[in-house]
C-alpha cells in the first residue's frame, strides 16, 4: 500500500524529468542574460524566479489558447549556471500529454514584451531559441521629416533672394530719381538764371563796386 | 648672384596701373571695383576658403596613415617651403593688379590669358562636384532633426521576418548612405535615373550658395562671419564630447604615433606637398579676386603667413577632433565584436555571465581549444582587432557618412549631435564654394563675356543654374563614381599645371625685380632672402617635381574605381571594376582641357597677332587711361 503510495507520488516527477528534457522535441530552449540587462540590480536567479517564469508562460498559453493553463503545467529542467534551460508546456487537461511546439511559439511572440516586461528584460536579454523575435517595423510619419526641414530651409532662403533682389531694385530706382532730381535741379538753376529777375541771385560776384580793389 | 633671367615682356607699364594711380585709385572712391567692409571680412573669407572639407577628411587620414606624427615633419616643413609663398605670391599680385584672375595674367602679358581661362574652368568644375557634396551634407542634415537617427536601424524586409537583405549583410549606415542616399547603381555606365531627393538636395545647395553670392562680396563677406567662425566652435564641443568618451585616447594616440621610417617613403613627401597645396586652394583664382578688392597699402605678407598658420593649425585641431571621435567607434566595435565572441562561448558552454572577460578571454579560448576543437570550430569567432577598426576607411566621404555617422548613433543624444556635425561640414564647405564661385565670376566679368549692364544678381544667378545644371549627372544613380572622377582628375593635375605657370609668370615673366619694388610700395619694405629664395627656385622645383610625380603615377596605375556591388564577392566591402573606354574621354576634358587653355590660348592669341594685322596692338585698349570714366558732372 505504502509502496503505491509512493509511487504515484513519485509518478508526476518521473513523468516531468522523461517530458522535459533537453532537446525535447516539443520544447523550447530558454537563455536569460540578467546581468546584462540589468547590471548592478541583477537579481539572483532561484526558486521564485523560475516560478515567476512558468507563470509569465502560463500567461502567455492562457492567452492565446483561452485554456486554463497553471504553473504546473510548465515544466523547466536542465537549468545550467549560464542561466539557460528548457522547458516544455503540458496540457491542462491531460499532465502526460504536451502542448505543440507551434502553439507554444506562437503564444510567446503574441505575449513577447509583457513576458519580457515581467522579467525586466528584452528580446535580446531573454532569449527562445528558435523563436524570431517580432520586429517593429520603425515609425514612419505621413511626411518624411526631411521634406519639413527642406521646405523650411528653401522658404527662408527664397525670402532672403526675394527681399534681397527687392532691395536691389528699390536702390536703383532710388538712385535714379536721385539722379533725376540732381539734373532737374541743374537744369532748374540754369533756367533760373537765364529767366532773369525772378531768378536766385548768386551773390558770390555781387561786390557793388564797379571799380577793383587795387 | 642675383637670377637675372627674365622674359621679354613688352608694354607691359601701358597694362598696368601704375604705382601713382594706384595711389589715386586709393584716394578718391575705387569705382565700381568692390571693397571689403573691414579687415576681418577678407581674413575670414581668405580662411573660409582655405579651410575646407580638405581639412577635416583628407589631412586626419594623411597623417594617420603616413607615420601619424612624423608626417607633421614633411608636412609643416612643405607648408613653409611652398605653400606660404604661393600664398604671398597670389595675394600680392591681385592686390598690386586689382583684377581678378584673367585680369592680372592678361596684364602681365596678353599671351598669358590662359591661365586665367584655365583657373576659371577648373573653378567651375571642382565648384559642380563640391557643391554635390554639399547638396549630400544638406541631405543628411535634413535627415538628423528625427529620433532615432534613420542610419541607426534597418528596414524591413517584405514579409516583416527580418531586415532586408543588403542591410542585414553589410550596416545601417552603410544602407543608409548607399541605398537610400545615393541609390547607387553597381557600374558607372549603368546611370540610372535621377533621383528626386538629390534633385531637391542639389537645388537646396545652390540656393543657399546664390543667396550668400548674389551681390559678390558684399554678401558672402556678410556670410563668412558665421560660416567661417561656426566650425571652429563646433569642433571644440566635439573635441570636449568626444574626450569624455571611452576609447578617444586610443584614436589620438594611433593618430600621431609617429613611424619615423614613413619618412623615407616618397610617396609621404607627394602627398604632403599635395596636401599643402590644394588645402590652401591656390590656382582657382578665388584668392587672386579676393585681394583685388584689398587696400593697395594692405600688408599681404603678413596676411598669407596669418593664414597659412590659421590652415595648418586648423588641419592638426581637426584632425584631433576627428580622432578622437574614431578611437571612440573603434574602442565600440572592439568592445561589441569581443562581447559577440564571449557570448558564443558562454552560449556554447553554459559559462555564467560575466565570468569570461576581455582580461581572461584568451586563457578561457585556449582551455576551451584544447578541450573541444571542434565545438570551437563550429562557433566561427571573429578576430577583434582595434587596429583593424582605427584604420577603416577614415578619408573623403567615408569618414563624414559612415563611420562618423556611425560613432554618432552610438553617443547620447545623437541627432544633436548630428545637426552639430552637418553644420560644421556645410559651413566649410560653404565658405569653400565662396572662393569657387568668385573663381568662376570674376573672369567672366574680366573677359567681357555677359554684357556689362547685366546687374550682378543676375551674373551669379546665371553662374549658379548652369553649375546646378551640370551637377545633375551627380543626382543620377551612378552620381557618386562621377564625383569619384571629377574629384580624382579635374581638381588635381590641372590646379599643379596653372599653380606652376602663375610662379614662372610672375617671376620670370612679369620680373622679380618689378615684383619686389611693387611690394616695398604696398607694404614699406622689399621682401626679404627668405621669400626671394622661394619665389625664384625652391617653389617652382617642388611643383614641377610635385607635378611630374602626381602625372607619373596617375598615368601609370590602372584606372579603376571602387562600387557598391551585392553581388560581388567582396560585399560589403567595395569591389574595384575597371573604367569604360569612353571614361578615357571624360578624363581627358576634365584635366586635360582646362590644363591646355594655358598653351592653346596663347596660341590663339599669336595667330590672331599674326593673321588680322591691325593698326592698333591689343595692348592700347588695355590701357588704364581707356578706362577712366567721365563723371556725370563733366558733361555739364
Amino acid at each position: 500500500m505504502l509502496g503505491r503510495i509512493v509511487f504515484f507520488l513519485c509518478l508526476p516527477s518521473v513523468l516531468a524529468a522523461q517530458l522535459c528534457k533537453p532537446n525535447a522535441a516539443e520544447g523550447f530552449k530558454v537563455r536569460l542574460s540578467i546581468k546584462t540587462a540589468l547590471g548592478d540590480k541583477a537579481y539572483e536567479w532561484n526558486r521564485n524566479q523560475r516560478f515567476l517564469f512558468q507563470a509569465a508562460i502560463a500567461f502567455a498559453m492562457s492567452h492565446h489558447l483561452e485554456l486554463e493553463f497553471n504553473v504546473s503545467n510548465i515544466l523547466v529542467c536542465d537549468e545550467t549556471p549560464r542561466v539557460s534551460f528548457w522547458f516544455v508546456v503540458t496540457s491542462p487537461g491531460d499532465p502526460s500529454r504536451l502542448v505543440g511546439k507551434e502553439s507554444v511559439e506562437l503564444a510567446v511572440r503574441e505575449s513577447r514584451s509583457r513576458i519580457n516586461n515581467i522579467l525586466l528584460l528584452n528580446d535580446a536579454t531573454l532569449e527562445f531559441v528558435g523563436v524570431l523575435p517580432t520586429l517593429t517595423a520603425p515609425v514612419k510619419p505621413a511626411t518624411p521629416s526631411w521634406l519639413i526641414v527642406f521646405g523650411v530651409v528653401i522658404g527662408m532662403v527664397g525670402a532672403g533672394i526675394v527681399f534681397l533682389l527687392v532691395s536691389t531694385v528699390v536702390q536703383k530706382k532710388r538712385k535714379k530719381n536721385e539722379v533725376a532730381e540732381e539734373e532737374d535741379d541743374d537744369e532748374e538753376a540754369q533756367m533760373k538764371r537765364t529767366a532773369g529777375n525772378e531768378g536766385i541771385y548768386n551773390t558770390s560776384f555781387s561786390e557793388y563796386d564797379r571799380n577793383t580793389q587795387m | 648672384m642675383k637670377l637675372k633671367l627674365k622674359l621679354p615682356n613688352p608694354g607691359l607699364d601701358d597694362r598696368i596701373p601704375s604705382h601713382g594711380d594706384l595711389e589715386r585709385m586709393e584716394k578718391d572712391e575705387a569705382g565700381d571695383r568692390p571693397q571689403w567692409d573691414n579687415k576681418a571680412q577678407y581674413l575670414l573669407t581668405c580662411v573660409g576658403f582655405c579651410v575646407g572639407l580638405g581639412n577635416v577628411w583628407r589631412f586626419p587620414y594623411l597623417c594617420q596613415s603616413h607615420g601619424g606624427g612624423a608626417f607633421m615633419i614633411p608636412f609643416l616643413i612643405l607648408l613653409v617651403l611652398e605653400g606660404i609663398p604661393l600664398l604671398h605670391l597670389e595675394f600680392a599680385i591681385g592686390q598690386r593688379l586689382r583684377k581678378g584672375s584673367v585680369g592680372v595674367w592678361r596684364s602681365i602679358n596678353p599671351y598669358l590669358a590662359g591661365v586665367g581661362i584655365a583657373s576659371m574652368l577648373v573653378s567651375f568644375l571642382v565648384g559642380v562636384y563640391y557643391n554635390t557634396i554639399m547638396a549630400w551634407i544638406m541631405w543628411y542634415l535634413f535627415n538628423s532633426f528625427q529620433d532615432p537617427l534613420p542610419w541607426s536601424q534597418c528596414p524591413l524586409n517584405a514579409n516583416r521576418t527580418g531586415y532586408v537583405e543588403e542591410c542585414a549583410r553589410s550596416t545601417t549606415v552603410d544602407y543608409f548612405w548607399y541605398r537610400e542616399t545615393l541609390n547607387t547603381s553597381t557600374a558607372i555606365d549603368e546611370s540610372g535615373g535621377l533621383q528626386w531627393w538629390m534633385v531637391l538636395s542639389l537645388i537646396a545647395a545652390w540656393t543657399v550658395l546664390y543667396v550668400c553670392c548674389i551681390r559678390g562680396i558684399e554678401t558672402t563677406g556678410k556670410a563668412v562671419y558665421i560660416t567661417s567662425t561656426l566650425p571652429y566652435l563646433v569642433l571644440t564641443i566635439f573635441l570636449v564630447r568626444g574626450l569624455t568618451l571611452k576609447g578617444s585616447t586610443e584614436g589620438i594616440k594611433y593618430l600621431f604615433t609617429p613611424d619615423v621610417d614613413e619618412l623615407m617613403n616618397p610617396s609621404t613627401w607627394l602627398d604632403a606637398g599635395a596636401q599643402v597645396f590644394y588645402s590652401f586652394s591656390l590656382a582657382f583664382g578665388g584668392l587672386i579676386s579676393f585681394s583685388s578688392y584689398n587696400s593697395v597699402h594692405n600688408n599681404c605678407e603678413q596676411d598669407a603667413v596669418l593664414i597659412s598658420i590659421i590652415n595648418g593649425c586648423t588641419s592638426v585641431y581637426s584632425a584631433t577632433v576627428i580622432y578622437s571621435i574614431i578611437g571612440f567607434r573603434a574602442t565600440q566595435k572592439y568592445d561589441e565584436c569581443f562581447g559577440d565572441n564571449i557570448l558564443k562561448l558562454m552560449n556554447a558552454f553554459n559559462y555564467p555571465e560575466n565570468n569570461i572577460t576581455q582580461s581572461n578571454y584568451n586563457e578561457i579560448l585556449t582551455h576551451l581549444n584544447n578541450t573541444s576543437p571542434d565545438v570551437i570550430q563550429g562557433l566561427s569567432l571573429q578576430i577583434c582587432d582595434m587596429q583593424t577598426f582605427l584604420s577603416q576607411g577614415v578619408e573623403g566621404t567615408g569618414l563624414a557618412f559612415i563611420v562618423f555617422t556611425e560613432a554618432i548613433i552610438e553617443m547620447p543624444i545623437s541627432p544633436l549631435w548630428a545637426v552639430l556635425f552637418f553644420i560644421m561640414l556645410f559651413c566649410l564647405g560653404l565658405s569653400t564654394m565662396f572662393g569657387s564661385i568668385e573663381g568662376v565670376i570674376a573672369p567672366l566679368l574680366d573677359l567681357k563675356l555677359l554684357p556689362r549692364s547685366w546687374p550682378k544678381e543676375v551674373i551669379s544667378g546665371l553662374t549658379c543654374f548652369a553649375s546646378l545644371a551640370l551637377g545633375l549627372i551627380f543626382a543620377l544613380r551612378s552620381g557618386n563614381y562621377w564625383l569619384a572622377l571629377f574629384d580624382n582628375f579635374a581638381g588635381s593635375i590641372p590646379l599643379l599645371v596653372i599653380g606652376f605657370f602663375e610662379m614662372i609668370s610672375v617671376v620670370y615673366i612679369y620680373g622679380m625685380d618689378r615684383f619686389n619694388k611693387d611690394l616695398e610700395f604696398m607694404i614699406g619694405h622689399k621682401p626679404n632672402i627668405f621669400w626671394q629664395a622661394t619665389w625664384r627656385v625652391i617653389s617652382p622645383l617642388i611643383m614641377i617635381f610635385i607635378l611630374i610625380f602626381y602625372f607619373v603615377t596617375q598615368v601609370t596605375k590602372e584606372l579603376t574605381y571602387l562600387v557598391w556591388d551585392q553581388e560581388a564577392e567582396s560585399f560589403p566591402t567595395l569591389a574595384e571594376r575597371y573604367y569604360p573606354q569612353w571614361v578615357y574621354v571624360m578624363i581627358f576634358i576634365l584635366a586635360g582641357v582646362p590644363s591646355l587653355a594655358i598653351p592653346v590660348f596663347a596660341l590663339y592669341k599669336l595667330i590672331q597677332r599674326k593673321c588680322c594685322k591691325k593698326d592698333y596692338d591689343d595692348s592700347t585698349v588695355d590701357t588704364i587711361s581707356a578706362k577712366i570714366q567721365m563723371s556725370d558732372k563733366m558733361k555739364l
